[in-house]
């Protein structure tokens, strides 16, 4: 029960930060603010439940088994085998802090900057997070395509209406590519419900049922293509990734942090949870193509990172180049690796929030994101130019910090599969300085390019970026606590691969 | 009792069809094109009672009052929203309408 | 008193964490003292516990100490942890005394600067990193420290931000060493994965017995971290960021480009030794780049005008020494050399900036001039180090440490006699370009005039160091001459010694002499050329080889060039045409086929009742006549 209450509460926040704003242009974002805390105390409960931490639950991929931290499985559509079926293991529960900590940020970094329609705002801000706490708990495939595609329609009116210059064109981009690629999910939801319904009586949609399937391989190889195809969007992986410079550019800084931040991490968490576990064989015979692509993701995004003017958009690029190394860990599929993916989810959330936050402000000081406007900030802005200096180099991965370690794991859990691969990823380390600290040339150092007074940051910025600090940090020298969460889910889900892939060896051998 | 052969009915009906048909067509005052339209249903509805009459059928006369019932309402509305045309474009031309154009 | 071990990284990073975010509210005096007195503590402590070392060594001459577990994943655990070994310590001991001496030259060399507490919180967190770096015990958190210093060497060059050439050769640095780190790290992924550890002893244990020598993926291991270590170190062919690198503040080319963070290269090899020791291709490379580095740098610094330009190729070449050592099996005459260089090249550098000071900031040595007179203490002990860096024999530091590689390179058996004359060669180059300096820097005529006396705390580090410059030598002594082997006993704790051929007798005694007379005949050369005959020099100069080989060697060899040409250029090349995203067009185009539909279809609509009433006759009129005429 205490899972629907974390769906529930931002759901009605979000509506009743909506009609506050009749009252008081500040009630909204506090009252966003309180849900969110209410959510935040109760993944908080979840976590440090007795037992969790220190014995991992065994346990066997069926339902009710040990694996779950917390779970609720309620009948909604019998006749259609959909069922409210939502779980939460260290994995989900990772995401939804993640969630709630940046749903924290953007409603703080839209403090000052949104000034109309501030309980519409809320709405949407409230309920994209809706959407991305039930994508992170949803074992029921009609839930979680329900749930993936609510994500899209608050963000879509954060970008329309609140956005820059190009906001039309860019939230019409992002809402078609992730709407078409939602669609092939959607065929593909339906084929393997269809197929499992055929082969063996029982239709559903639950996840945990189907996991077991053993299919036809050139079926599973479509199946999984049509669920890959989804998440690579918006992850993004290479050739599909247009439509996140223009999205994240020109949204609000809330809107730039949550895209960043959470809705690239429901791609991973789909590959994750679904494409790798639900169709082992053919995913580890796409293998190589997944790799190939991870690597120009990493080198191609950060290369136009580089070449990038406008400060956003050299972000939203470097998005592109981490995500790879996402892409490479999941794909690896080792515990190093995934353990590596985990951290790297988690950093990137939060040090790209962070940048997004410092362009968000400077847009809001200075009147634009072109960075050959700005230049030699840090003499007037010295405490925004030290924050802007420890995100990029998070960002460029230097250890000691947390995206580090989730660059690194990646890369050394990968090495074992594919050496090329971890090579040619360790030379976009490379590429990441180039346009880290190319970026803070442009923005911070060199002559003073721009005249007139910005203020530098006060107490809540400051405060929200030192959080974030602290936590990259953190991850970055003591990550244990990270490891031993998402590990029971990881073993789980490598499990549950092996189990599969073996009955499905013999289902084909014994034919 | 001599009976006109089911074709001269259908010839005239087609006839009277094409006259209407075309009365729409080129024809830009209202009332002209509402009249036309008049007429083509009024041929569809000869068509039907002649084909009834060859067969035999209560069948066509059935459906021409279905057809005279629908003219009558078709007639009523569209007068309605001729005159409400008149009050706003002070014209009857169907060709003053044009704002919905892509 | 081991168990304090920890402190003397962690003090440095306390400073840092206190300056960094409240610096710039704190008065100048504070920072000051929080700045150096971090670092101060730090090497007090670390001769505490070195005396405690010397008078009671922890059981096999090692002690370590574990901190937490900083990852656990799967069989990958490395700690944070620290080794103490006689190369860490002899580590430790310099990079916190001369760190500490620096700091306290800067505090007065800084003192009108602006960022006054910025600079120190990066010196700060340098001198942490790089003895994390030196302490760590496994090689993820030597990593760690190998970046940290890496990220300080950057913030450091820049930070005179404001001007944008200094941006640049802070960038150029941080990103032609991450080059070298990209092979480290992939150096470290091929040894974890080849034998499941990273902790520095086991790791080498283990190699020796899963591996013989010459093995593949020794060799390959070795040559990754080499890649790593020819970064840092700047040795061939990374070496073009660091004469760059002299944009920064005098003291910071001081502390790290000159005594510590570049010779990281040098620690990784000596503590990488077994794994080296594995793969004799690569160890032979060590000692070819090694030798051809030290050359190409020597003719390098012989053509430069700036003086610090001249002393960061001294380095190079100076470096160059070291790896040849390396390569030639010599690990403790690496780190012997490794000591006193840092010794007299801080003092060196300190002596510069000095000089730079006190003539606003000029750097061009031939416009200065003189200067002995009015800068006497400053003149006495910069003598000393270029004394010292020539390696005068018999009295200074210099020369017992040179003294030493040379001879093992020529007795070692991977050594030779080819390598040996580089080196022979290079010493007589050293001398040649060090009194160079010395003669146009402070003999001839005045030619500006230094208002600014140094003070007191800038005065005892130049005073300090030239000292040891002298003194640090006669730890070690050859056979021939007193045969004191105090350093490299100490350093056998930790490193083998070499396994020199016999070498004939009598031979010993003339290796010496020769080695001795390169630097005499070098600074009589420069006496020559620079003092007393200019003219010979300047004749030199103007005949077409003279004129083609000093651009040549001016700019470095071109190395600057070639890269800018292949790797530099081609990137922003691209970078520029594909700003817009190539992958965006089919995107594009598909949107443009849409709206072209788009505005097609949008032409029918009208608006006119008839027209709309014609479509539906033609429609109507085509499916009857499909259904009809089919």
């Amino acid at each position: 029960m205490i899972l629907l209450w974390l769906i529930i509460i931002p759901f009605l926040g979000g509506l009743l930060a909506w009609r506050s704003s009749s009252v008081n242009s500040v009630l909204p974002r506090w009252i966003s603010l309180a849900a969110l805390a209410l959510d935040f105390i109760l993944i908080i409960a979840l976590w440090v439940q007795p037992g969790f931490v220190l014995s991992p639950p065994g346990g066997l991929m069926q339902a009710g088994g040990g694996m779950w931290i917390a779970e609720g499985n309620w009948k909604w559509v019998p006749q259609l085998g959909i069922s409210l079926h939502l779980a939460l293991d260290g994995l989900s529960l990772l995401l939804l802090m993640l969630t709630v900590f940046l749903g924290f940020t953007a409603v703080a970094s839209s403090w000052t900057e949104i000034q109309e329609r501030v309980g519409f705002f809320h709405l949407n801000l409230m309920w994209v997070l809706t959407g991305i706490i039930g994508v992170f708990l949803s074992l029921d495939l009609f839930i979680f395509y329900f749930f993936w595609e609510l994500m899209l329609i608050p963000m879509y009116f954060l970008i329309a209406l609140w956005g820059h210059e190009g906001r039309f064109y860019a939230s019409v981009k992002f809402f078609i590519f992730t709407q078409v690629s939602g669609l092939l999910m959607l065929i593909a939801i339906l084929g393997l419900y269809f197929i499992h319904g055929r082969d063996t009586g029982v239709y559903t949609f639950d996840y945990l049922q189907l996991l077991g399937a053993s299919l036809p391989p050139a079926a599973e190889f479509w199946l999984m293509l049509g669920f890959f195809i989804a998440f690579a969007v918006k992850l993004p992986v290479v050739p599909v990734h247009t439509w996140l410079p223009d999205a994240h550019t020109e949204a609000p800084t809330a809107g730039s942090v949550v895209l960043a931040g959470l809705l690239l991490k429901t791609g991973a968490y789909g590959l994750l949870r679904f494409v790798i576990p639900l169709f082992p064989r053919a995913a580890f015979e796409f293998t190589p193509v997944a790799f190939v692509l991870a690597v120009i993701g990493i080198i191609y995004g950060a290369v136009l990172a580089f070449a990038q003017t406008d400060l956003k958009r050299l972000v939203a690029y470097t998005s592109v180049s981490h995500m790879g190394f996402v892409l490479l860990g999941i794909f690896a599929w080792n515990e190093i690796a995934l353990q590596g993916a985990v951290m790297q989810i988690i950093c990137h959330g939060v040090a790209t929030g962070a940048l997004f936050i410092l362009a968000g402000s400077l847009q809001e000081r200075m009147h634009t994101r072109e960075m050959s406007r700005m230049g030699g900030l840090w003499a007037a802005v010295p405490r925004m130019g030290g924050l802007a200096l420890f995100f990029a180099l998070a960002a460029l991965g230097l250890p000691g910090m947390g995206n580090f370690i989730g660059e690194f794991l990646v890369m050394l859990g990968t090495f074992r599969v594919s050496a090329a691969a971890a090579v040619i990823a360790a030379a976009g380390v490379i590429t990441a300085t180039v346009y880290a600290l190319w970026m803070i040339q442009r923005v911070f150092h060199g002559p003073v390019g721009f005249k007139g007074e910005i203020p530098d940051f006060k107490g809540r910025e400051t405060f929200t970026l030192a959080v974030m600090v602290i936590i990259i940090i953190w991850l970055g020298l003591y990550p244990r606590a990270v490891f031993t969460t998402a590990k029971p889910a990881l073993d789980n889900l490598q499990k549950a691969v092996t189990v599969t892939e073996t009955a499905g060896k013999q289902i084909h051998d014994g034919r | 009792m001599a009976t006109v052969p089911m074709e001269y009915g259908l010839i005239l009906a087609g006839v009277l069809f094409a006259l209407g048909l075309i009365g729409v067509l080129v024809r830009r005052n209202i009332i002209f094109i509402l009249m036309s339209i008049e007429i083509m249903l009024n041929s569809a509805g000869l068509a039907f009672i002649v084909a009834g009459y060859r067969w035999a059928q209560p069948d066509g006369q059935v459906m021409y009052f279905f057809i005279l019932a629908m003219a009558a309402t078709e007639v009523s509305v569209g007068l309605a929203l001729t005159l409400m045309f008149y009050n706003r474009h002070k014209t009857l031309d169907s060709d003053a309408a044009g704002r919905m154009n892509g | 008193m081991f168990e304090l071990l920890w402190l003397i990284p962690a003090l440095p990073f306390a400073g840092f964490l206190i300056l960094a975010p409240a610096g710039s509210k704190l008065a100048r005096p504070l920072t000051a003292l929080i700045g150096v007195g971090s670092v101060g503590l730090s090497a007090a402590l670390a001769f505490a516990i070195g005396i405690g070392f010397a008078v009671s060594p922890p059981p096999g001459y090692a002690y370590s100490q574990v901190l937490w577990t900083w990852v656990s994943v799967s069989g990958f655990r490395p700690e944070i942890a620290f080794y103490l070994d006689a190369l860490s310590l002899t580590m430790i001991l310099v990079v916190a005394f001369v760190g500490f001496l620096i700091h306290l030259y800067s505090s007065e060399f800084m003192a009108d600067e602006e960022g006054y507490s910025r600079f120190f919180a990066y010196m700060n967190l340098f001198v942490g990193s790089m003895l994390t770096l030196v302490l760590a015990d496994n090689l993820l958190l030597l990593y760690l420290g190998w970046e940290g210093v890496g990220l300080c060497s950057y913030l450091l060059i820049g930070f005179w931000y404001k001007d944008p050439y200094n941006g640049y050769a802070a960038r150029k640095a941080f990103v032609v060493t991450r080059t070298g780190d990209t092979a480290f790290s992939v150096g470290l992924f091929l040894l974890f994965t080849s034998l499941g550890t990273l902790q520095i002893q086991e790791l080498m244990q283990r190699a020796v017995q899963q591996w013989g020598a010459g093995n593949g993926v020794a060799v390959a291991a070795a040559a990754l971290l080499l890649g790593g270590a020819l970064g840092k170190s700047a040795q061939l062919p990374l070496q073009t960021w660091l004469p760059d690198a002299m944009a920064g503040p005098t003291p910071v080319s001081a502390l790290i480009h000159a005594a510590t963070m570049v010779t990281a290269g040098v620690y990784l090899i000596a503590r990488t030794h077994v794994l080296f020791a594995l793969a004799p291709p690569v160890q032979a490379a060590v000692a070819i780049i090694g030798a051809a580095t030290l050359l190409l740098a020597g003719f390098s610094a012989l053509t430069q005008r700036d003086i610090k330009r001249v002393l960061a190729y001294s380095t190079i070449s100076q470096i160059g020494y070291m790896f040849l050592a390396l390569g030639v099996g010599a690990w403790s005459a690496a780190i012997f050399h490794f000591m006193t260089h840092a010794f007299f090249k801080a003092l060196l550098f300190l002596g510069a900036g000095t000089v730079i000071i006190s003539l606003h900031h000029e750097h061009d040595m031939f416009r200065m001039g003189g200067l002995r007179k009015q800068l006497p203490v400053t003149f006495w002990t910069f003598l000393i180090g270029a004394l010292s860096l020539s390696a005068l024999p018999l009295v200074t530091a210099g020369y017992y440490s040179k003294d030493l590689i040379l001879l093992e390179t020529w007795e070692s058996p991977a050594g030779s006699p080819l390598l040996w004359a580089a080196g022979v060669a290079g010493a007589l180059l050293t001398a040649l370009y060090t009194f160079r300096m010395v003669f146009l820097t402070f003999f001839g005529e005045a030619k500006g005039t230094a208002d600014r006396t140094p003070g007191i705390k800038m005065t005892i580090p130049l005073v300090v160091l030239a000292v040891l410059s002298v003194a640090g030598g006669f730890m070690e002594m050859p056979a021939s001459l007193g045969n004191v082997h105090v350093f490299t006993d100490f350093m056998h704790t930790a490193l083998p010694p070499v396994r020199s051929l016999p070498v004939l007798p009598g031979a010993d005694l003339m290796l010496e002499i020769d080695a001795a007379l390169a630097p005499l005949a070098g600074i009589i050369l420069a006496y020559i050329f620079f003092l007393y005959r200019p003219r010979y020099a300047e004749r030199l100069l103007n005949t077409t080889p003279g004129k083609l080989l000093h651009r040549f060697w001016f700019s470095g060899w071109g190395f600057d060039r070639v890269y800018d040409r292949f790797v530099v250029r081609p990137f922003l090349w691209f970078a520029g045409v594909d700003k817009d995203d190539f992958i965006d067009l089919p995107y594009s185009g598909l949107i443009r086929i849409s709206r072209m539909i788009n505005g097609a279809l949008i032409r029918t609509q009208t608006g006119r009742v008839r027209w709309y009433a014609m479509g539906i006759v033609i429609g109507a009129v085509l499916a009857l006549s499909v259904v009809v005429f089919r």
